[in-house]
């Protein structure tokens, strides 16, 4: 299948890997920034077909995962309304909050609605005026445009009853979070691609000069992940440390325009807290001033109180690098797919759930 | 109603964990084998249900009866390709034609829900019997409810089949033996991804319709070819599915090649934009069969000539080892083939 198959071609990809073991002459760790790019890594086995020296670690780009739990417990209160219709990609369905899914809530009578675009949810509040429609806003700055253009439209055409519950982060205040940390271990990235897509690479400049670290915008097919992997480890063994363009066929480096101009007319940066990371300044998107009336937490100020992450869970320290998935104590067995401790086990994503998938398991059990 | 007060337990049924249902206990996947396993087969007991077959085999005098019910609840009712009422006979005809039985007669009960238009009904009434006449099947007995609005989406149709396993034939998801070949019958996922794309909204290139058909005459052509083990249909769940649970029934190690499904382009560029795996998604006539080993070649071909096998291949084999699916990757790698918690959820991004 065009576009799909000359990306996943064996030979060329065992081509870029015995050029990175030529090249890999010291230990490199790298982190791949997007759930999208883990997820590749884990089901092709990638990590494990590069050499010894070249180490991956996961970052924190699956928007799943980052949600705070008090914001799932949030929504799950909303969907109770019965005169609320919550809208939501299918994948934040099944994330647990404190006590609760969606998936429980809608057994429970809510009424939980999965959609494919900001927009359908748009149509569900035009067909439903007498009832007030809460879109589940999750995502980077890649789905940050499309959820901007909703809301503009609802105001636009009037529709008051669509609202939006927001929980937009942004990626490079969370790299500066990592970078800064005590203990960091990543010496390079892989910058999300489709992030890029919306936004270029500029933002990426300042952090690659300030901490010395390359960072390469890289796609997410097998041979996008092997080609940004060669150019990293180029770029490390060099000692350089600038930001470069992988997926070409995608990403300019001012980005997209249009795109850019939507968000930053309904959305203005805040502050943000991150599950597994914490706060973290200037990390999330709210609504703007104009729009503030389209705001789930306006129209419905409940009060949710914060209920602390399970403590075997270690899913900070996953979203940090600073561990893998199977270093967890419950990893496999209190955690699975099935009933998650935390969100990396929820998303196809999320590094724990691509671990678990592949049948990677903790290696005391194996050895 | 009867008067008579319900028989007591002896002892509670153990519930399975959870305070409620939850759409995942309906997806084939994980919590459908949870719930069977924990609620109902120590709630009826007999080894006809622990099989977990497609069908029940039962005999009665002397002859080999195959016994088996389905319920259809897919919304859209009318979708690409097909609609609920060919579905709600192709799916039985199939599970009895999965455990090498001639399918028969079937039962149907209708569940409507008030306001159905009548249109509607005349149409799924015809489509049900003209997949009757397709699969060579008598409908003799039927029922019909009508609940208030509200009560059900229109409508949902149960249907059950009987149908005969004539002398000779032994197939069953406990027969996988090490050295086997294990067959697809036609392009995975595209009866799920047909109903997907109408009730998303989403259009693709080529005209994508769904693959319901009447198994019968293709696992007679199977039969007759060559020594086949085992047949399922791999509806809810997909194949991947399906190859776990022949794995678990045999207690065999089935590998393999993810690049040897057949998958039509459409549904492998649907899946790529939702984030799916074809693997997992539903169809209505596709079949897995495992084949002695020396006989995979005829009984491929034999698949091949068949109109509802044309695009037949082999997949992967069966091998000795801990009950398991293990898939090689297009890049060389190798990655175990889980059954999935519930449905497969499309990705945000």
């Amino acid at each position: 299948m065009r576009f799909v198959d000359e990306y996943r071609d064996s030979h060329i990809a065992h081509a870029i890997l015995a050029d990175i073991r030529r090249t890999a002459t010291r230990p490199w760790t790298i982190m791949e920034v997007c759930g999208g790019q883990t997820h590749t890594l884990i089901r092709q086995g990638i990590d494990q077909l590069l050499p010894a020296e070249v180490e991956m670690v996961h970052g924190p780009g699956c928007p799943v995962c980052v949600t705070p739990l008090s914001v799932i417990d949030r929504a799950v209160s909303l969907a109770k309304r019965p005169e609320v219709i919550l809208c939501s990609f299918g994948d934040m369905l099944r994330v647990p909050g404190s006590s609760e899914d969606l998936f429980m809530a809608r057994a429970a009578g809510g009424d939980v609605r999965v959609v494919y675009s900001p927009l359908d949810a748009l149509e569900v509040a035009r067909a439903n005026p007498d009832r007030t429609v809460v879109f589940f806003a999750v995502g980077f700055e890649t789905t940050a445009p499309a959820n901007a253009m909703a809301v503009r439209q609802a105001k636009v055409q009037g529709l008051d009853n669509f609202t939006l519950l927001v929980a937009h982060v942004l990626v490079p205040p969370a790299m500066l979070a990592i970078l800064s940390a005590p203990g960091n271990r990543v010496q390079a990235f892989l910058a999300p691609g489709h992030v890029c897509t919306v936004m270029g690479w500029t933002e990426y400049e300042p952090i690659a000069e300030t901490f010395h670290v390359p960072i390469v915008v890289t796609g997410f097919e097998p041979l996008d992940l092997l080609e940004g992997i060669q150019m990293t480890v180029r770029q490390l063994e060099l000692g350089r440390a600038e930001v470069e363009n992988q997926y070409v066929r995608s990403v300019v480096r001012e980005g997209n325009a249009a795109a850019m101009r939507v968000v930053a007319e309904v959305f203005e940066p805040c502050d943000r807290a991150w599950r597994g990371l914490g706060p973290i300044p200037g990390s999330g998107l709210r609504l703007t001033e104009a729009y503030r009336r389209h705001d789930a937490e306006e129209r419905f100020p409940e009060v949710v109180v914060d209920v602390p992450e399970s403590e075997v869970c270690i899913a900070g320290m996953v979203l940090q690098g600073r561990a893998k998935p199977h270093d967890c104590p419950a990893f496999g067995t209190d955690c699975t797919p099935e009933h998650p401790l935390g969100a990396p086990m929820v998303s196809t994503e999320g590094a724990c759930a691509a671990y678990f998938l592949a049948g990677r398991r903790r290696e005391a059990v194996t050895s | 109603m009867s008067d008579h007060a319900p028989p007591a337990l002896l002892c509670p049924v153990p519930l399975p964990p959870g305070d409620a249902v939850l759409l995942g206990h309906g997806s084939g996947g994980k919590l459908t084998a949870e719930l069977i396993r924990t609620l109902f087969v120590p709630a009826f007991g007999g080894a006809e249900l622990a099989r977990l077959g497609d069908a029940a085999v039962v005999e009665v005098e002397g002859v080999r009866v195959a016994f088996t019910t389905d319920g259809f609840v897919v919304t859209p009712r009318f979708f690409p390709g097909s609609d609920i009422g060919a579905l709600a006979v192709n799916g039985t005809v199939n599970d009895l034609a999965m455990m090498g039985a001639t399918p028969m007669f079937l039962s149907a009960g209708l569940i409507l829900e008030e306001g159905l238009p009548m249109e509607d009904l005349g149409r799924v009434v015809a489509s049900m019997a003209e997949a009757c006449r397709a699969a060579d099947v008598r409908l003799v007995t039927g029922d019909t409810k009508v609940v208030e609005r509200g009560g059900a989406d229109g409508l949902y149709v149960t249907t059950a089949g009987l149908g005969v396993v004539p002398t000779g034939v032994e197939v069953g998801p406990e027969r996988a033996r090490p050295g086997d070949a294990v067959l697809v019958s036609g392009p995975v996922g595209t009866h799920g991804v047909a109903v997907m794309s109408r009730r998303a909204g989403i259009e693709f290139d080529g005209e994508l319709r769904s693959d319901t058909a009447p198994l019968t005459g293709l696992a007679r052509a199977l039969l007759a070819a060559g020594d086949v083990r085992a047949m399922r249909d791999a509806t809810r769940g997909g194949v991947a599915s399906v190859l776990n649970e022949i794995a678990d029934a045999s207690r065999v190690t089935i590998t393999a090649d993810e690049s040897a499904f057949p998958v039509l382009d459409p549904v492998r560029a649907a899946c790529e934009m939702l984030g799916l795996d074809p693997l997992y998604v539903a169809n209505e006539g596709v079949c897995v069969a495992v084949v002695a080993g020396p006989d995979a070649e005829p009984v491929l071909a034999a698949a091949r000539a068949h109109p509802c096998g044309s695009s037949a291949s082999i997949v992967g084999a069966v091998e000795a080892g801990p009950a398991s699916v293990r898939l090689r990757t297009g890049l060389g790698g190798t990655r175990p083939l889980v059954m999935l918690a519930g449905d497969q959820l499309p990705r945000i991004c």
